[in-house]
């Protein structure tokens, strides 16, 4: 059964006069990977920018799970349900590779600043939270590594640890920022398992460059040039297309 | 990012700091009375050093203000105060306590929603308008302050024999020390550690930030109001100097000088920075010059120099030298 | 209040204002560009007053001492940046206040074992000396017009300098993208090193032709910076402009506070500067 988790209408992002995502518009179902491609600039880091709530569009709409979420905060996003990972790596590099997803999951109970209750209690006694850690930890394949410093960590590792963190929160759409971005082949190989593995139980964006993988993974395809959406569709109907091979493809295939 | 130091205190320095503690226990058998009260006013700068650190060292929100919450519980007890008689310290503490706690409430709400120098240069503005606002009120004392004639009255201890006020406000150092340390390790603590290292990402991961850095910086206020309130109960005295932007600047270079983010620093970074402080107004004179009245000079210079040299404090040093656990420095 | 006391209190909050803007702007480029926090800005005015009392008694003429101050700054700014804050740039905010805070300390003492403790006076010149009549009874003082004329000529010389010189440019460029600018041959060191001296000459002139209204004595930079850091906060830091309109509002609301609401007059600004935070967390002209 196929729902629409997340479905984005017409988002428009300007800078001044410039409009950096132009009347775009996304739907994001469960058990389907849709890719994003285009060349730098297209405008896809601001389209994923806007979809996890870190910029508010100029204009459009964001419906997530049934809710409309247009312009509400990072927070409060996920709080409804999304997750995001990060092109550029952005974890807590002096904590070890298991507190950084133990703190993600711990997003995930109850969240009172305010209650003395939650100032007394090791955090780390939260079967909650650490459950689903672990779930997250043992997903991405980083049971080897927990008690690394994040910091110390090798490039490979620290994407892994991205995935796992976004994984911790428990997210029903995931937003993939390049999650193969620096990755070796032996590397990029398990995170592309590790993503058809993950789509079963989510609705996932993916914003990649690599175009193997893209054409690996994808059900659908959406490829974005100077803000717009040029093409959107089936992967093999848009590889065929002339507009977007001039456009974009080229000669890379 | 302001890097933490030491948030798990290796064994060598938890003995070092068992032993001080042991050291402030015992210390009033074997000091004079001018002693044990320098001791206590260390140890009440101790108090005040360490909700800093809550703020500064654990959640990363550097404060130019944080005197006003630390003043204002001073002033509380002495308007609770009559001029013929003493007050009751088991309401009037807590009082003083809310007291502060809510200012920081108040003015935590504009300025926790700032970011960076931002939020430096708007705790300092809120601060000296909390400054100025008693500065320039005889109602509220001016810049005379106000006198505190009695301490307050503990029934069950007196409080104006030094050694009894000495070992009350030792109990409140480690209570404190101990509630903090505590919190530390909370999810409320874990929480606050992550905001200091990347808020971007708490927000992403669903936490509200916002609500976070506030009951922190709420809690930190309250309780530099627990320092204030026995600062004017030790003292007898207090003015608007006390939530002055000197009085906040001297609280960060005590929590710098002991290396932020465990608490432990803080206190030593108290008792360290009030000891150089009387140190250098201590100085003989050198024939002519009058050294100890150009203080002022020798400790700018001596705040120089520990920014350029050990800009991790004391226990960073002995840290770097004995640990080697602490890899976090990327 | 008749029009004749509005247009005296008007002109009192542009002075006022244009003050505050000669402090705001070196602070807020100095922060903007190079990204480094200055507590000791206050300290640099304090050091531009008394300067104004000793050159003017040593020249025997404020206008000389002006120009001999404005000399030495620029001098002074130069030589304290590269000793010290060109290796704090890249350094937390948290050193940086501690390490501007020991310089106040130390500017204070040098300032008290140089000149004492003393309150002293500095004399207008002659030519300065006179008033305006505005009414039979009322006038304004044309040396308070002086200040505000020099202050609008340094900003106006501050706006040419930035949008429509080279070194202007430079400038722009190197706060947009350091290492882009730098790998243009554009000397990065030197535009730095000319914007804090620039900072520097901007405060310790605004305190000598502020010295004979305000005199000259030990607090004067303190206060004189928490101002200077409202007038930043409410406009935006980095923003020339917005210092400029912020220095004005502040002028303004300070000058007539202290008129019509004497006893809250010295909670306005903040209660202002709170207003603004609620409504643009950053300031109002933020770039």
């Amino acid at each position: 059964m196929r729902e629409v988790l997340l479905s984005a209408k017409k988002l428009t992002k300007r800078f001044g006069g410039l409009a950096a995502v132009n009347e775009v518009s996304v739907d994001l179902w469960r058990d389907r990977i849709h890719a994003v491609i285009g060349p730098n600039g297209a405008g896809k880091s601001t389209l994923t920018n806007l979809l996890s709530g870190d910029l508010p569009p100029t204009s459009g709409q964001i419906t997530l799970g049934g809710h409309d979420v247009t312009g509400g905060s990072p927070e409060a996003i996920s709080r409804q349900g999304l997750g995001r990972s990060y092109q550029k790596t952005n974890i807590f590099p002096p904590f070890t590779v298991w507190e950084n997803v133990r703190l993600a999951a711990q997003s995930r109970d109850a969240q009172q600043p305010w209650n003395p209750l939650r100032w007394l209690g090791r955090a780390t006694n939260s079967a909650t939270a650490n459950a689903r850690a672990e779930r997250a930890i043992e997903l991405a394949g980083l049971q080897a590594r927990r008690n690394t410093v994040s910091g110390a960590a090798s490039h490979g590792e620290q994407r892994q640890l991205e995935i796992a963190m976004t994984l911790a929160t428990e997210p029903q759409v995931l937003l993939l920022d390049e999650p193969l971005a620096g990755m070796g082949v032996a590397e990029a190989e398990r995170m592309v398992e590790l993503l058809l593995q993950l789509k079963k139980d989510h609705a996932m964006l993916l914003v990649e460059h690599d175009i193997d993988a893209i054409f690996t993974l994808a059900d659908h395809l959406t490829v974005m040039v100077n803000g717009t959406v040029i093409a959107s569709g089936l992967p093999a109907d848009i590889r065929a297309d002339r507009g977007v091979q001039a456009a974009y493809l080229g000669e890379d295939h | 990012m302001i890097k933490a130091n030491l948030e798990t205190l290796p064994r060598s320095i938890q003995f070092v700091l068992a032993l001080g503690a042991v050291a402030l226990a015992a210390f009033p058998f074997v000091g004079t009375d001018f002693y044990t009260q320098m001791v206590t006013r260390m140890m009440i700068l101790g108090i005040f050093a360490m909700s800093l650190d809550l703020l500064q060292g654990v959640t990363g929100l550097v404060s130019l203000g944080h005197a006003a919450y630390f003043g204002l519980a001073g002033y509380a007890l002495a308007f609770l105060t009559p001029a013929g008689e003493a007050v009751s310290l088991w309401w009037t503490l807590p009082l003083a306590v809310l007291a502060s706690g809510l200012a920081a409430l108040i003015i935590g709400f504009f300025v926790v929603r700032t970011h960076g120098i931002y939020f430096i240069m708007v705790t300092m503005a809120f601060a000296q308008m909390v400054f100025f606002l008693f500065f320039d009120n005889k109602a509220l004392g001016g810049s005379d302050g106000i006198y505190i004639n009695f301490k307050p009255e503990a029934t069950l201890f007196d409080l104006e024999n030094k050694r009894v006020f000495y070992y009350f406000t030792l109990a409140c150092l480690l209570g404190v020390y101990a509630f903090l340390r505590h919190l530390l390790w909370s999810p409320f603590g874990r929480a606050l550690s992550g905001i200091r290292v990347n808020e971007h990402r708490m927000r992403a991961m669903g936490f509200g930030t916002f609500g976070y850095k506030l009951t922190a910086f709420t809690l930190a206020g309250a309780l530099a109001g627990l320092a204030g309130y026995l600062w004017g109960a030790q003292t007898g005295y207090v003015n608007p100097e006390l939530m002055g932007f000197h009085m906040s600047a001297h609280a960060i270079m005590m929590v710098i000088l002991g290396g932020m983010g465990n608490f432990a620093g803080a206190i030593v970074g108290a008792f360290a920075f009030e000891y150089v402080l009387h140190a250098f107004k201590d100085l003989p004179a050198i024939g002519a010059f009058n050294t100890g009245k150009h203080w002022q000079l020798w400790m700018g210079l001596f705040i120089v120099a520990v920014v350029i040299l050990a800009p991790r404090g004391l226990l960073g040093l002995t840290g770097r030298f004995l640990n080697r656990k602490e890899a976090g420095d990327a | 209040m008749d029009l004749a006391n509005f247009l005296i209190q008007i002109l009192n909050s542009v002075q006022y204002g244009l003050l505050l803007f000669m402090l705001a702007a070196g602070l807020t480029l100095i922060f903007g560009i190079m990204g480094v926090v200055n507590l000791a800005h206050g300290s640099f005015y304090m050091l531009g007053a008394y300067l104004a009392y000793s050159l003017s008694g040593l020249f025997g003429s404020l206008t000389l001492a002006i120009l001999g101050g404005a000399v030495l700054s620029v001098l002074f700014g130069l030589a304290l940046e590269w000793l010290l804050f060109r290796h704090f740039y890249k350094r937390d905010h948290l050193d940086q206040v501690l390490l501007t805070f020991g310089l106040i300390y130390i500017f204070e003492e040098v300032r008290s074992m140089l000149w004492g403790d003393d309150v002293h006076g500095v004399t207008i010149p002659d030519f300065l000396g006179a008033s305006i009549a505005l009414t039979d009874t009322l006038s304004y003082p044309v040396y308070r017009l002086f200040m505000s004329g020099v202050c609008v000529v340094l900003a106006i010389g501050l706006y040419l300098l930035i949008s429509k010189t080279r070194l202007g440019m430079k400038i722009r460029a190197g706060a947009f993208n350091r290492d882009m600018t730098e790998s243009l041959g554009i000397n990065i060191k030197l535009i730095h090193a000319i914007v804090f001296a620039l900072g520097v000459a901007l405060a310790t002139v605004a305190g000598m032709i502020a010295a004979p209204i305000s005199s000259v004595y030990p607090n004067m930079g303190s206060q004189v910076l928490i101002m200077c850091f409202v007038v930043v906060v409410i406009g935006g830091i980095g923003s020339v402009r917005g210092a400029l309109i912020s220095a004005l509002l502040v002028g303004l609301v300070d000058t007539f506070g202290k008129v019509l609401l004497p006893q809250v007059s010295g909670m306005l600004v903040y209660m202002l500067m709170a207003a603004v935070l609620l409504w643009k967390p950053e300031g109002l002209f933020k770039q």
